[in-house]
């Protein structure tokens, strides 16, 4: 049954905004980006908005719902109260262009700072071969469909933007983890590179990444904790790292 | 201006635009610790009602009890510790091992979480701007030392030893001549097994016990049996912070049970 919906939508750029005030017909069943598009197509035709698959799968229409990081495509009108008001904005992390699109492009950088896996060298491709037990660790990692929610709630970088230079972020800590996990990849300092150079020991382990995952990829406890543990092996635990030296090897085989 | 209030970012005035509570679990987490933080610390120094001969049953927050200060009957490994005195006063036993459970409890992951979050305010919850104008996280003292957790993970291990022991030896019940027998069950009993099997759970699910076991490894199909013990330990670790809360409670309870016992407030009762 249709209803009209009270919603707050920021409209602006990098220089100026604010949030105005719409009445928009919304029917059941209908998600955030539902209505977003009605009132592009009804009321305000320059708004900009940036989605693509309305499946919760590209990653495109992240954007903040009511103060929550979110996926709009995702984002049940039921899941509202009648009488309340919904506030859309665009993510806060970021520098906005226009209206609710931002420059995630930070993202991008940072992953190119992170090294590619590294195929062992007495391998030719297609002779590489993995147990299944193996695979499936890492598996969970490459559901992330990079809509950076995670890194748009993660305080580090949202609330300290100087953090920005030596911080790469949740998402890029699955990735770095989904790679020390690899039993193939033979770059062996990711440990120490995620510590210095990727800023793993900013983390203060407040799961808010996990939280608003909409892939639900447990961040911390499968990506970030088993990383900082790895990393405590490699640089803060003296027994971890005599005990590498006498058995002469990583620790981690 | 910094964050949310960066020139670049959208100009919202509002440290954060949620309308449900996210306050309230954050003022929850502070009243609660506070209040552990408070009884934990007024017991640790009362240095007394900790230990009850007659139904076998000694607080968690003494044993075990390594001071020659401790009662007669409550040491159970010998008394290594000599009496001290500062200011005049004795050092309670307590605080000779309350260090460890202490210090395992602070770095734990999800404590961190916790208090970072609801005493810090860093962030007070998702998407809700933080106070401080700098961070620098867990790079430099003393947050660092955040990565002593395994250390505290080991001693609270052997901890759980002692308070296993102490549960079953409280399965015990003197004759009219003082002979110990076993085969008797008291709710101080139960009490005390309960905190010794929560505290089990509580370690066995922490993050660092998981990574322990079979996490470090890169190669789960070469160590079948500690991928095994992985993936048990990784269903526990999902209820950590359930563990985390329930052993606390736990702990707190089982000494406030023995205290009331041993001041003679109440009788331990003995089902049989």
């Amino acid at each position: 049954m249709a209803r009209n919906l009270n919603m707050r939508i920021w409209r602006g750029n990098a220089t100026d905004g604010g949030l105005e005030n719409v009445v928009v017909e919304a029917n059941e069943g209908e998600v955030v980006l539902d209505v977003i598009h009605r009132v592009q197509a009804t009321q305000m035709g320059d708004l900009a908005v940036r989605w693509n698959c309305k499946a919760g799968k590209c990653g495109s229409c992240s954007m903040e719902i009511n103060g929550r990081p979110r996926l709009a495509c995702m984002t049940q009108i039921s899941s509202f109260a009648e009488e309340e008001t919904i506030t859309v904005t665009p993510l806060r992390a970021f520098p906005v262009i226009k209206d609710l699109v931002t420059d995630v492009s930070f993202n991008y950088r940072k992953a190119m700072e992170v090294p590619a896996y590294a195929h062992p060298t007495n391998l030719a491709p297609g002779e590489a071969r993995m147990e299944q037990v193996d695979v499936e660790r890492s598996q969970e990692f490459r559901k992330c469909i990079e809509c950076f929610l995670c890194q748009d709630t993660c305080h580090v970088i949202r609330d300290h933007e100087e953090n920005k230079k030596s911080f790469a972020g949740p998402r890029f800590f699955i990735r770095i983890a989904e790679l020390d996990m690899h039993p193939l990849d033979t770059l062996r300092n990711r440990k120490q590179t995620a510590q210095t150079e990727h800023g793993l020991g900013m983390c203060n382990i407040t799961k808010c990444c996990s939280e608003v995952c909409p892939e639900h990829i447990r961040i911390t406890d499968n990506a970030i904790i088993p990383m900082k543990e790895r990393v405590v092996d490699v640089k803060y635990d003296p027994l971890a790292w005599l005990g590498s030296k006498i058995f002469k090897r990583e620790g981690i085989v | 201006m910094s964050g949310v209030f960066s020139a670049n970012r959208a100009k919202i005035s509002e440290r954060t635009l949620r309308t449900d509570r996210w306050w309230l679990q954050p003022a929850f987490i502070v009243l609660v610790l506070s209040s552990f933080i408070v009884y934990a610390t007024f017991r640790a120094f009362e240095n007394d009602n900790y230990f009850s001969g007659a139904n076998s049953l000694i607080s968690p927050f003494y044993s075990p009890c390594l001071s020659k200060a401790c009662v007669e009957g409550a040491s159970m490994v010998g008394t290594p510790i000599g009496i001290l005195h500062i200011f005049g006063a004795t050092v309670s036993p307590s605080l000779f091992i309350l260090l460890f459970p202490l210090g395992f409890r602070l770095t734990c992951y999800y404590y961190r979480k916790g208090y970072y979050r609801s005493f810090w305010m860093s962030p007070p919850a998702c998407a809700v701007a933080e106070p401080h104008k700098t961070y620098t996280g867990e790079t430099r003292a003393p947050l660092i030392l955040q990565n002593s957790h395994r250390y505290f993970f080991f001693a609270g291990l052997v901890l759980n030893v002692f308070l296993t022991i102490d549960a079953v030896l409280a399965f015990r019940r003197p004759d009219s001549s003082g002979q110990m027998h076993w085969g008797h069950v008291s709710v101080g009993s139960l009490v005390l097994l309960a905190n010794a099997t929560f505290l089990w759970l509580y370690s066995l699910s922490c993050h660092t016990c998981r990574h322990t076991i079979g996490g470090r490894l890169r190669n789960f199909s070469k160590h079948p049996v500690r991928y095994r013990a992985w993936t048990y330990v990784s269903i526990l670790n999902h209820k950590h912070q359930n563990f985390a809360w329930i052993s606390l409670f736990g702990v707190a309870f089982a000494d406030f049970y023995v205290r009331l016992v041993s001041s003679g407030s109440i009788s331990n009762f003995f089902f049989f």
